[in-house]
């Protein structure tokens, strides 16, 4: 039936394929679902053309700024939490931040849904690849992965900014990954719409030997300023530290009384 | 289709009126059918409201029809936006849940309807469900929740949300009330289910006061552990 088919269920003889196995050794499962796509139109100029028209404006939540770097005792991560839908805030408190597993983070930026999606997918590969190959997965397959998801779907209007932070065997580890599926190493980035603000700060008061405090508060300082300069960022400060022995999230700060606390000392 | 055109531009200033020519007017599948939608959560309630007003363009195409849909007994999905995409999310998400029941022998909690509304309406990605989603309902432990959506998936669990036309201006008011941000000096008191039903009210009063897209009635589903009870306040029809 019509119904049956769009719903997406998975009849009980495919399950059955899956558990016992078709013979066909598959390193990454394909997601469950084909992705329905509007007839004869391109696909990333699609929902633009249909906004506006009888009152119709569909706006997906979007923007932020997080930022990431690595120092002597590892790797700081930290993001806003606003989610924009249009000029509307539709979120003061989104979580940006997805926990993969004790030893993998991965940050959100650029469209809330599409992120949410794959990284969580991620997850699900991370997960797998731990029961099947009885160890961890690598920061840099990790990243990988999810590089080669965006790929697939290259062109077809996909907003993604993400940073997967982790610790493994080679020690902490930072990429950068977008939706362009461009995958780059590297000790230091900012994504999002602030990003320019907040590259701003931390690449002046960045010092390879800084304290643990002092990593800290450079993050803070550098997501408070672009929230302050940036329209699409704000809400709170959401800062985790990646460790030799796994992540821990440091604090959840509120920008405002942040930004307070630096100006007194400004002016 | 519409016949005046769009006087102003996307910046907000004011367009150079000139006769362009033959203007093609593509078929739009979407349409927006108003509506607004609200939910709170408490203790151990959780209250999913919405009015009943079905319009289109300057029309009113029913003053009884309701936007909150009962899944399970504990948990109520409010969709506004284009109607036709409600009712059929609303069957999919019917029939999902059916089959859940079948193959698991439970029903599905509130915290699984709302992550396999994320795929559901992630799977449509490139042609969205033009659909502003919230469930109302309790957990596993009997607390109240309120998972809110965009129309391609994105969510997250919050306390109280509005969605919708109206949802720009009850969200502040609701930030203010129930949250008691932006202001000081306050007692933070907790809500309870009354004084919860009354501002769900007062507060869909001033937004039929604001928003042509609503008015008529207000449908509110109060789910509690002992089940949904459903009661109707009539509006402004004008």
């Amino acid at each position: 039936m019509a119904l049956f088919d769009v719903s997406g269920y998975k009849s009980h003889s495919e399950l059955r394929g899956q558990i016992i196995g078709t013979g066909v050794g598959h390193f990454i499962d394909r997601p469950n679902q084909q992705f329905s796509v509007p007839v004869g139109v391109d696909p990333s100029g699609f929902l633009k053309s249909c906004s506006r028209e009888g009152g119709v404006s569909i706006d997906l939540n979007h923007g932020t700024t997080t930022l990431a770097f690595t120092f002597r005792h590892g790797v700081i991560v930290a993001v806003d939490s606003r989610a924009s839908a249009g000029s509307y805030i539709a979120s003061k408190e989104a979580n940006k931040v997805i926990e993969i597993n004790p030893y993998l983070l991965g940050t959100m930026s650029g469209s809330a849904a599409d992120c949410q999606y794959w990284e969580r997918l991620l997850a699900k590969e991370c997960r797998l690849y731990k029961l099947r190959n009885k160890q961890r997965i690598s920061v840099s397959a990790a990243s990988k992965l999810l590089c080669n998801m965006m790929l697939g779907y290259r062109g077809m209007g996909l907003s993604m900014g993400s940073m997967i932070v982790g610790w493994d065997n080679k020690g902490p580890g930072l990429y950068y990954v977008d939706d362009n599926a461009t995958r780059l190493s590297g000790r230091m980035f900012s994504t999002g719409c602030g990003s320019s603000y907040a590259y701003g700060v931390i690449d002046s008061g960045y010092r390879e030997d800084m304290t643990v405090e002092e990593a800290y508060e450079l993050g803070r300082r550098g997501i408070t300023h672009a929230t302050h300069r940036d329209a699409y960022s704000g809400g709170v400060v959401n800062l985790y530290h990646m460790q030799e022995d796994g992540w821990i999230k440091v604090c959840k700060e509120d920008v405002s009384e942040l930004i307070h606390r630096y100006r007194k000392g400004m002016f | 289709a519409k016949m005046f055109t769009q006087v102003y531009g996307d910046n907000g200033k004011m367009k150079e009126y000139h006769y362009t020519g033959p203007v093609e007017h593509r078929f739009s599948p979407y349409s927006f059918n108003g509506g607004t939608v609200l939910a709170v959560a408490g203790e151990d309630f959780a209250i999913v409201a919405s009015d009943t007003r079905l319009s289109e363009g300057y029309s009113i195409h029913s003053r009884d029809s309701p936007k909150c849909y009962k899944l399970t007994n504990t948990t109520v999905i409010g969709c506004s936006g284009f109607h036709g995409d409600c009712l059929t999310l609303t069957k999919i998400i019917d029939a999902r849940l059916k089959m859940y029941k079948h193959s698991n022998n439970k029903s599905m909690t509130s915290g699984a309807i709302a992550a396999m509304l994320s795929t559901i309406l992630y799977g449509r990605r490139f042609f969205p469900y033009y659909v502003y989603n919230i469930i109302g309902g309790l957990d596993e432990e009997g607390k109240g929740a309120v998972y809110s959506f965009d129309p391609v998936g994105s969510y997250q669990r919050d306390t109280y949300k509005a969605g919708g036309s109206a949802s720009a201006m009850l969200q502040p008011l609701l930030d203010n009330q129930i949250g008691f941000k932006n202001m000081e000096g306050v007692q933070h008191l907790p809500l309870n289910q009354e004084k919860a039903v009354q501002l769900v009210k007062d507060v869909f009063i001033s937004a039929a006061e604001r928003d042509v897209y609503t008015g008529d009635a207000l449908r509110i589903c109060i789910v509690t552990k002992e089940g949904i009870k459903e009661e109707t306040v009539p509006l402004r029809k004008d």
